[in-house]
């Protein structure tokens, strides 16, 4: 295996994996650059959809140019709203089978290993191509079960009741300038409904592809666990390199009812030239439990904070983040938790990496309300250097308005330690090597939460980026 | 054909500051050597030099395994070379699992000329030898799950030291200081594991020590009193006794030029102490 990585490596040298990209003649509809409300009311228009959500839409439209570009974070003012596509398709229909998935697409997939990933190891797949989901499958035990995995469009088709209660309860049109932009212009994501009870023992995942240049992404994605149900959700994105820059802006929201477990577990791995903004945010019910699992190793800026608001006594909340910016990257992660709730407990730990001239920001919200007694909460914040030429920032944010709770917070930043090197080395490691150990080791709480086949994956992404990273 | 490491008149810095100031030593495959002298004597110094730590400045002078010039070469070149030096204060590596840490230093010292991202010695083959060892040294299974020297007691440092010593079967082995912190039976322990591995790979060994303890179960044939930054006496077993009855006063008054150089060297390593020189830094 080790040698296959290093063919691979060879091959592709600093450049991105993903970086292929497909010819840009099969486009089904593509939207003029800009948006308005016209824009908006096309998309609605052909997605024949019910008034409702044109209404949802196009007051979320309202929303977005009210609402000001976040002054905190990331530098977004080179982002050009006006230079954006907002809707592309590019397959007529959906595929039932992979066969029916037009080549092009297909290949594209192919290239990323979806269909052998799907027969290994999933529940279920989802791939979302531009704006447009093309291919959806779910285990049909599953399905039995009356487990939903359809794309957000053909949820709002099929089950509109369940889309028309949940949508925007929990992240509002009005929370924010993206979310309020993905609520005008949303096209594609994934819907999940787990009926109480019903344990999907292996993951459902979702594979996320900008092809095109100045392209803007907005999938939505909900998912309702319903009582003592289980689900683990998981996402991969990609895209390839272009000299303008694209938008991917999506917005997921999550209910974990009373005893259910939700795990979201995401690896982005945008190419380095796209805005990541996204907003992600979980309830979770008395004594559910919501973990976010969020690993950030591609885009130009990522801005992502993914959220649990623990409204149930006894609900816990679990954040995992880990962030590797590299050379022109700034990653700006981290998590929130609220505490509404008596007895409620969370836990964030976050681990961020940088490297030639990367920037990585902790920014996290640790809340806990009035009433939330005997809540508990850990927040833990490593960074790692990498050389005198990156960076690392730490924003926690904590607010308590309850006595009796325990809180913790602890961060660290440590550049690779020239003991540590020494000592590698001594023992015949590679300076190259031993950073990479070390480095491995630094993300390894957060790799072994996930499945097998994803930490090599995030193993194989971290050697990568470390390739060619020590002089 | 027995290697030879050979140490000619070694000259070394730390922070602009000369420690050793022309140290002679000839240590040959199959040997036991003991390196004896007070605190801040250079003791540690001598061994960082050896292996290759940045923060070590050769002024002067040249070592040689075999006659090949070892201080132009990286600290793991001097590894595949045959050197391996157990640690005073062994480094912690956080995620790290000994077992895969050595795995990937067992594959670079059995074959040198392994080029990066290639693979990696057999895991069956690997965990096989890597029990074998580990029961050789009385040691749980679980320890090469754990991280490398993280929370690990002093006498499980240690051990796992000399653990990396079995696997790695150096030609010759610095052990420094390797007594300290022990209890009289992991000193025991850890003695009779480097005992049974040097006899095994016929590996010179030099034992770094102000103690006597250790040497009673490594029995050294060559015995070295280093002090202000040079050798000063050599000798035998017998010179193990004489420090064990008479201390180092003998010492000071026989050469009162390198006692000089040792009260500045005493400051210096009580600086050090602060400064982190050679301590874990995490």
């Amino acid at each position: 295996m080790a040698t296959d990585l290093n063919l691979q490596v060879a091959g592709i040298k600093d450049d991105y994996k993903y970086g292929f990209r497909d010819s840009d003649d099969h486009y089904a509809f593509k939207s003029g650059k800009g948006l308005s409300r016209a824009v908006v009311n096309q998309i609605s228009e052909m997605k024949n959809e019910p008034a409702w959500m044109r209404e949802f839409r196009l007051k979320a439209l309202d929303a977005f140019h009210q609402k000001p570009t976040p002054k905190w974070g990331g530098e977004l003012s080179e982002l050009n709203f006006d230079d954006i596509h907002y809707y592309m398709k590019a397959a007529d229909r959906q595929g039932k089978t992979w066969d029916d998935v037009p080549a092009e697409i297909k290949n594209t997939f192919d290239k990323l290993g979806i269909p052998e990933a799907e027969r290994k190891f999933l529940a279920g797949v989802g791939a979302q191509y531009e704006s447009e989901v093309v291919y959806h499958s779910l285990r049909e035990d599953l399905q039995k079960k009356g487990v939903i995995f359809v794309d957000t469009d053909t949820a709002l088709r099929e089950h509109p009741d369940l889309v028309k209660q949940y949508i925007g309860t929990i992240i509002p049109i009005q929370d924010n300038k993206f979310a309020a932009l993905n609520s005008a212009v949303w096209s594609g994501g994934s819907f999940v409904y787990v009926p109480a009870g019903v344990k999907v023992d292996i993951p459902l995942q979702a594979y996320f592809r900008i092809n095109a240049e100045n392209m803007g992404q907005f999938e939505r994605t909900l998912i309702i666990v319903e009582e003592g149900a289980q689900i683990h959700y998981v996402e991969g994105c990609t895209a390839p390199m272009y000299s303008t820059e694209s938008l991917h802006s999506a917005v997921v929201e999550i209910i974990v009812k009373k005893g259910a477990r939700c795990r979201y577990t995401t690896i982005q791995n945008w190419a380095n030239n796209i805005y990541n903004l996204v907003t992600k945010r979980a309830v979770a019910h008395e004594d559910a439990l919501m973990e976010w699992v969020d690993g950030n190793l591609g885009s130009k800026l990522t801005m992502k904070y993914p959220a649990v608001y623990m409204i149930g006594k006894g609900a816990r909340g679990e954040i995992l983040s880990i962030a590797f910016a590299g050379k022109g990257q700034h990653q700006d992660a981290g998590g929130k938790v609220v505490h509404g709730a008596p007895y409620t407990s969370s836990r964030i730990i976050s681990k961020s990496i940088s490297k030639n001239g990367g920037r990585a920001s902790y920014r996290g919200l640790l809340k806990v309300a009035a009433g939330a007694r005997g809540s508990k909460s850990n927040v833990v914040c490593d960074a790692l250097i990498l050389d005198a030429a990156s960076r690392s920032d730490t924003y926690p944010y904590i607010e308590i308005d309850e006595d009796d709770v325990k809180v913790g917070h602890e961060a660290s930043v440590s550049k690779i330690g020239e003991e540590q090197l020494f000592y590698l080395k001594s023992r015949g490691l590679s300076e190259a090597e031993a950073s990479t150990l070390i480095v491995s080791g630094f993300i390894e709480p957060l790799v072994k939460e996930l499945p097998m086949e994803y930490a090599v994956e995030m193993n194989k992404l971290i050697q990568l980026q470390m390739e060619g990273s020590v002089g | 054909m027995t290697k030879e490491l050979r140490i000619e008149n070694l000259r070394v810095a730390i922070g602009g500051k000369e420690i050793l100031r022309g140290v002679n030593l000839t240590i040959r495959q199959g040997e036991v050597h003991a390196l004896m002298g007070p605190n801040g004597s250079g003791k540690s110094t001598l061994s960082y030099a050896i292996m290759g730590h940045p923060n070590y400045e050769v002024l002067d002078g040249s070592v040689t395994l075999d006659g090949r010039d070892i201080l132009t070469m990286e600290p793991d070149e001097r590894a595949k070379a045959g050197l391996f030096l157990a640690f005073q204060y062994p480094t912690a590596i956080p995620g790290v699992t000994v077992a895969n840490f050595l795995r990937h230093a067992v594959t670079n010292v059995r074959n040198p000329e392994r080029k990066e991202g290639e693979d990696l010695i057999p895991m069956r083959e690997f965990r096989k030898e890597l029990r074998e060892q580990m029961d050789e040294l009385g040691m749980d299974h679980d320890f090469a799950r754990r991280y490398l020297n993280e929370g690990f007691s002093g006498g499980e440092k240690k051990r796992a030291e000399i653990l990396q010593l079995a696997m790695l079967r150096p030609a010759f082995a610095i052990l420094d200081e390797t007594d300290s912190g022990l209890d009289i039976d992991a000193v025991r322990i850890v003695s009779e594991g480097v005992n049974r591995i040097a006899a095994k790979n016929s590996t010179g060994v030099l034992v770094i020590t102000h103690y006597e303890r250790i040497l009673t179960y490594i029995k050294p044939e060559f015995v070295h009193i280093l002090f202000g930054g040079q050798i000063v006496e050599n000798g035998g077993p017998e010179l193990v006794k004489q420090l064990e009855k008479d201390g180092y006063d003998w010492v000071r008054e026989r050469y009162p030029e390198a006692a000089q150089n040792e009260e500045a060297l005493e400051l210096v390593a009580k600086q050090q102490q602060f400064q982190g020189g050679g301590k874990p830094a995490f």
